[in-house]
């Protein structure tokens, strides 16, 4: 792989191990500027734990996180975030008892002043379609509406680069194809890992792949060669209907 | 203009009917209430004063402390011990919040900063509470001396001046003038809580409570958070301990016991986690409960305790959301006119809803 540009995110040797499990095995991973890249590999291949490494969710017991050039493997959470890293998790990470509006706003205010702030928050409300649940309480939501508030609230960051853990998940086929066009307005602007079981959507949206296998990189090729190579259907397509 | 705007987005009428309420009491009390009533309700304010903290930290910065008590002991003392080494009540009202507030900072810095989970948190806080009662009740020794003030272990520090009118050592307050105070005090800490619940520091310690680690993708830094909200109820309940001081003019170490430490914790559960108002009205209802049992005389079979834990499983089962969101929704159900505007229009959507379903 060829590119002039520096990579924006880096991982050297990349290991973690719980107990006598190795997770993720001394991965190398490099994600260029730019870029879009989705992770994809049989449950169980690392690749959620790989995500959480880089979100500092865990620990990495080995190995090195490298953002724009500049090591944040020891980092917290928080400062990993405010180093315009957006996060979305598998399992819509919200805050349930507040409404849509104050959900945007608390990620807004990190960034604009105080008025400045409601503004953004309408701006995104407007972006996502989501004005008219503007009042209502996030917990009473349907899963999908979560998904898009949480994905307002990520963006509301404007981050350089967002992180999405199974962005699809649990969407209606339209939510799906309005996500895809969300992903493809938002790399416009930032770089994205994805982590998908969703073949279509990956097809939809991925330039390159790579492939997690028992914790290392199985491949790493766009996504016509992927579903060619042999070695990946062994592993993971074989299993699967798809594609 | 930035308050009215904010206004509108608050519950106003539950704020104007507390406000009239509690400035009806400040005025009225002392015409209506005899001087032994008197007394007593200015223990009410004290401990309305101790649940508004833990109301504070556990209903809204979703922080179980154990130990609230821990907090008012120390107010207490410090207090006491500024008092009698001063002489004079306004720095020792202030050390009454400072000290335990920043005491707060400290124990909390060690609890958040070390990322203790929350059940450890109950746990140690309470530990630190009885570490107090235990050392306190140890220092009856006469070499157990702060300045002036003998700390005098277990039986207690007594004869400790009231307060004072500022700058003038030699003219206490009469009980009048404590109330007036006292009330006061309440008032202003109420509504000042109220206001930061309604800044950004207030609305992140609530996202807090409500997704630790989605507080934390947006880049706030928990831990901090977290930190200035215990001490900040550290600091409410030492000032609880101070009126409660400035109220019997006697102080010992049984504040930092455990009895204190699960009442504070009944009253908030009692009144409704996650309201302010709740609470301080849980506080009055069980210690007007505990001094109407002292004075049965059918309760010397029953156990004073015995009862409050009948009364804790009772709300635990059948009020579980606490007296005063229960009070609320039964208002909105058969008040209307206690309905904001959009709760008005969601009960309207409802009506018409059910029509379909």
């Amino acid at each position: 792989m060829t590119d002039a540009r520096p990579p924006i995110l880096e991982t050297r040797g990349l290991t973690m191990r719980f107990g006598g499990v190795v997770a993720v095995d001394n991965v190398d991973f490099s994600l260029a500027e730019g870029e879009l890249r989705c992770l994809i590999g049989p449950n169980g291949a690392g690749k959620t734990t790989f995500f959480r490494c880089l979100t500092h969710q865990y620990k990495p017991t080995a190995g090195h996180v490298i953002y724009r050039g500049d090591d944040i493997t020891g980092s917290h959470t928080h400062q990993i975030a405010r180093r315009g890293i957006g996060i979305k998790t598998q399992v819509p990470s919200v805050f349930d008892g507040l409404n849509v509006h104050e959900n945007i706003w608390l990620s807004a205010r990190r960034h604009h002043k105080d008025r400045d702030a409601d503004k953004a928050v309408d701006q995104i409300l407007e972006r996502l379609s989501l004005g008219h649940l503007a009042k209502k309480v996030v917990g009473q939501l349907a899963h999908g509406e979560r998904q898009g508030v949480e994905l307002g609230i990520v963006l509301t960051g404007d981050p350089e680069l967002i992180l999405l853990d199974e962005p699809t998940a649990g969407m209606t086929h339209e939510e799906v194809s309005r996500t895809t066009e969300m992903i493809r307005e938002i790399n416009r602007t930032a770089s994205l890992i994805v982590v998908e079981h969703d073949m279509q959507f990956i097809k939809a949206i991925a330039n390159k792949v790579t492939v997690f296998n028992q914790g290392t990189i199985l491949v790493e090729d766009t996504m016509e060669n992927v579903l060619k190579n042999q070695e990946v259907r062994d592993v993971y397509l074989g299993k699967r209907e798809v594609a | 203009m930035k308050i009215s705007l904010d206004l509108k987005s608050w519950n106003t009428h539950g704020l104007i009917f507390v406000g009239v309420l509690m400035l009806a009491l400040l005025l009225a009390g002392p015409e209506v209430f005899d001087l032994f009533v008197l007394l007593k309700v200015i223990l009410f304010i004290s401990t309305a004063m101790l649940a508004l903290s833990m109301a504070f930290i556990w209903g809204f910065g979703g922080i179980l402390c154990f130990g609230q008590s821990a907090f008012f002991g120390l107010g207490a003392y410090a207090y006491a011990i500024g008092v009698i080494n001063i002489g004079e009540s306004t720095v020792p009202i202030l050390l009454s919040v400072l000290i335990p507030a920043g005491f707060a900072i400290l124990l909390g810095y060690f609890m958040f900063y070390g990322r203790l989970s929350d059940i450890y948190l109950a746990v140690v806080t309470l530990a630190v509470t009885l570490i107090f009662y235990a050392f306190i009740r140890s220092t009856s020794g006469e070499e157990y001396v702060i300045g002036n003030a003998r700390l005098m272990g277990f039986n207690g520090i007594s004869s400790i001046p009231v307060f004072n009118w500022p700058g003038f050592p030699n003219s206490p307050l009469w009980p009048d003038d404590i109330f007036y105070v006292a009330m006061t005090l309440l008032i202003l800490v109420y509504f000042s809580l109220r206001i930061l619940l309604r800044s950004h520091f207030g609305r992140v310690i609530v996202a807090i409570r409500e997704n630790e680690t989605r507080a934390e993708y947006l880049g706030y830094d928990v831990r901090f958070y977290k930190m200035i909200a215990f001490s900040i109820g550290a600091g409410v309940a030492g000032l609880a301990g101070c009126l409660f001081v400035s109220f019997n003019n006697f102080i010992n170490p049984d504040v930092f016991a455990l009895g204190l430490a699960a009442q504070i914790i009944m009253w908030v559960l009692i009144g409704g986690v996650g309201t302010l108002v709740g609470p301080m009205l849980g506080s009055l209802a069980l210690q007007m409960l505990y001094n109407w049992l002292g004075t049965q005389s059918f309760v010397s079979f029953l156990n004073t305790y015995l009862v409050f834990g009948a009364i804790i499983i009772f709300f635990v089962l059948a009020v579980p959301q606490g007296l005063q969101p229960t009070a609320r929704l039964l208002a909105l159900r058969f008040l209307p006119f206690t309905r904001s505007p959009e709760e008005a229009e969601e009960a309207a959507r409802a009506r018409q809803g059910s029509g379909d379903d």
